[in-house]
């Protein structure tokens, strides 16, 4: 009674308790496991990348980003990431459009579909490329015979990246269209909005910091992506070795400075796409709140 | 002019939403679609307004075929119980939306839109909001913006979902005069679903008693009042 009374006077704030918090003890012994953890594995990892990449000095790292193999696996990760991101940007917020706003049968089994290169090793999902277009493939003789080339190129490493972040976009917007419902769509068919009117002056604005926020995830898992694409790469130094295989090949050549140099880069741009997360986050912490995140 | 409803029916899967409901509303009438939770008057109103495809019957308005038209094209206003006000615009771009998506040729001009807002802001009673989000607005200011963008589109037929239904008392009252008021001065065919006898019978010059997706009872207000029809409509009428 005391407690509540007091609390609920304002007289001592500060001595009100929630009756539904946790003990003290039990706060600081999970807060230190987590920072732990945390630590060890995850920031302690970044640090060693960059001090190994600068282990021979700022000159040795900027030889190393400079060289031409690198430079060429910078340009094809950004390329591949640059056709990737905006396909699957339009088929994510298709498919979410589609599962959020319409009943339809099949909509579970479809949802179950976009799923799927989450819940698939990319490595099989780079070997699905190789059965389709490789010469012993089903489309490969008839593509090889028309010049098109589609594994160990640029195509196939686009190909295996789409299909390994296809699930960003769309998984990021479903729960937020699904939350957001159809009543200001449905209004502004009453008003004499157009389909396409609707989506690009209601929809589209609704969407736009979770589709951002989606974006940015997708682009950094295209940067990154290894398995699928190190299936249909080919690993042609200067030609098809995107950023992280050209780690790989630096790594298992015993080029430690080269390697961890490439690293580095690679890890800049995943710290500039978490700051720029971040940033979301703080500036539209409501409008994300309805995000569910994986 | 009249709006003719004839034996319009719905399913929603195997529940039968609507079961061949009626009636007739002359032109600028008011009509209350009263009845209990599922008795389906907020679909007759969503197929009124194109938002929901009827499975057979007819609605005719104003010598059309008003169910062949989709939404859009019917300048119905609609009024969400929730308001369903364009988050992401200030109170003027939601009123104004209606104008603004309309072909070129008869698009008002942007003053013409900025003096229409300001009339319509007075009219729901609202002068001065025109730069505010709905998220800065309380619940009867948001169903009084919804309104006036309703009304913004010059509408044939105004239709309201349970507008006050999330509105306290007091503001329901205040609002439900509002509306009487404003649907004088424009004249609109209006059709006004709730689940309040008080407020039906407060607003309305006709009232539509559902029950089953059917209208059980359909007269002015006193005579519904005075004779209640069936068993069931004195009882819902006696809580």
């Amino acid at each position: 009674m005391s407690i509540f009374s007091n609390g609920r006077a304002g007289s001592r704030q500060r001595a009100f308790r929630n009756p539904t918090e946790d003990p003290l003890w039990l706060k600081l012994l999970l807060g230190a496991v987590a920072i732990a953890f945390i630590t060890v594995l995850l920031l302690l990892p970044l640090v060693l990348v960059f001090k190994e990449a600068l282990a021979q000095g700022i000159a040795a790292f900027w030889a190393s980003i400079t060289e031409p193999d690198a430079l060429a696996a910078v340009r094809l990760s950004l390329t591949a990431a640059a056709i990737a991101v905006p396909l699957n940007t339009v088929f994510g917020i298709a498919a979410a459009w589609s599962v959020a706003k319409f009943d339809f049968p099949g909509k579970t089994f479809l949802v179950t579909l976009i799923d799927l290169p989450f819940s698939v090793s990319p490595v099989v999902s780079g070997l699905i490329y190789v059965l389709v277009f490789g010469m012993q493939g089903w489309f490969g003789p008839w593509l090889n015979d028309h010049n098109i080339h589609v594994l160990f190129a640029l195509p196939g490493i686009v190909l295996a990246t789409i299909f390994v972040t296809f699930p960003f976009v769309a998984r990021e917007l479903i729960p937020l269209m699904t939350d957001q419902g159809r009543d200001e769509e449905e209004a502004a068919a009453t008003l004499g909005a157009s389909g396409l009117g609707t989506f690009l002056r209601v929809t589209l604005p609704n969407i736009k910091w979770g589709l951002l926020y989606a974006v940015l995830l997708c682009n950094a898992r295209a940067l990154g992506e290894f398995g699928a694409v190190s299936v249909v790469s080919g690993h042609i130094r200067g030609q098809t070795n995107t950023m992280p295989l050209h780690v790989e090949l630096l790594y298992n050549n015993y080029d430690y400075v080269g390697a961890f140099a490439v690293a580095a880069l690679l890890a800049m741009l995943a710290l500039v796409t978490l700051v720029l997360k971040s940033l979301l986050e703080w500036r539209f912490a409501d409008e994300l709140a309805a995000v569910h995140r994986h | 002019m009249s709006l003719t409803v004839d034996s319009v029916s719905k399913k929603f899967g195997r529940f039968p939403a609507l079961n061949g409901a009626s009636f007739v509303a002359p032109q600028g009438g008011f009509v209350s679609l009263l009845g209990p939770s599922g008795s389906g008057k907020t679909t007759l109103l969503r197929i009124l307004g194109g938002l929901e495809f009827a499975d057979s019957g007819s609605v005719r308005f104003a010598d059309l075929n008003w169910l062949d038209m989709p939404a859009r094209i019917r300048n119905a206003g609609f009024v969400f119980q929730q308001y369903a006000l364009f988050k992401h615009m200030t109170v003027a771009d939601n009123i104004a939306f209606g104008l603004r998506v309309r072909p070129r040729p008869k698009r008002p001009s942007k003053s013409e839109i900025t003096a229409r807002v300001t009339e319509l802001l007075a009219l729901v009673q609202l002068p001065g909001l025109e730069g505010r989000y709905p998220s800065q607005l309380s619940g009867g200011q948001r169903q009084r913006v919804a309104l006036a963008r309703a009304l913004a589109i010059e509408p044939r037929m105004l239709l309201l979902d349970e507008p006050f239904g999330a509105l306290d008392a007091k503001v329901r009252k205040e609002l439900r005069a509002d509306l009487r008021r404003i649907h004088d001065h424009a004249g609109v065919t209006t059709v006004f679903v709730t689940h309040d006898q008080e407020e039906a019978f407060a607003v309305a010059d006709l009232v539509a008693v559902m029950k089953d997706g059917r209208i059980e009872q359909y007269g002015a207000p006193a005579d519904v009042r005075r004779n209640p029809r069936t068993p069931f409509v004195s009882e819902f009428l006696s809580v």
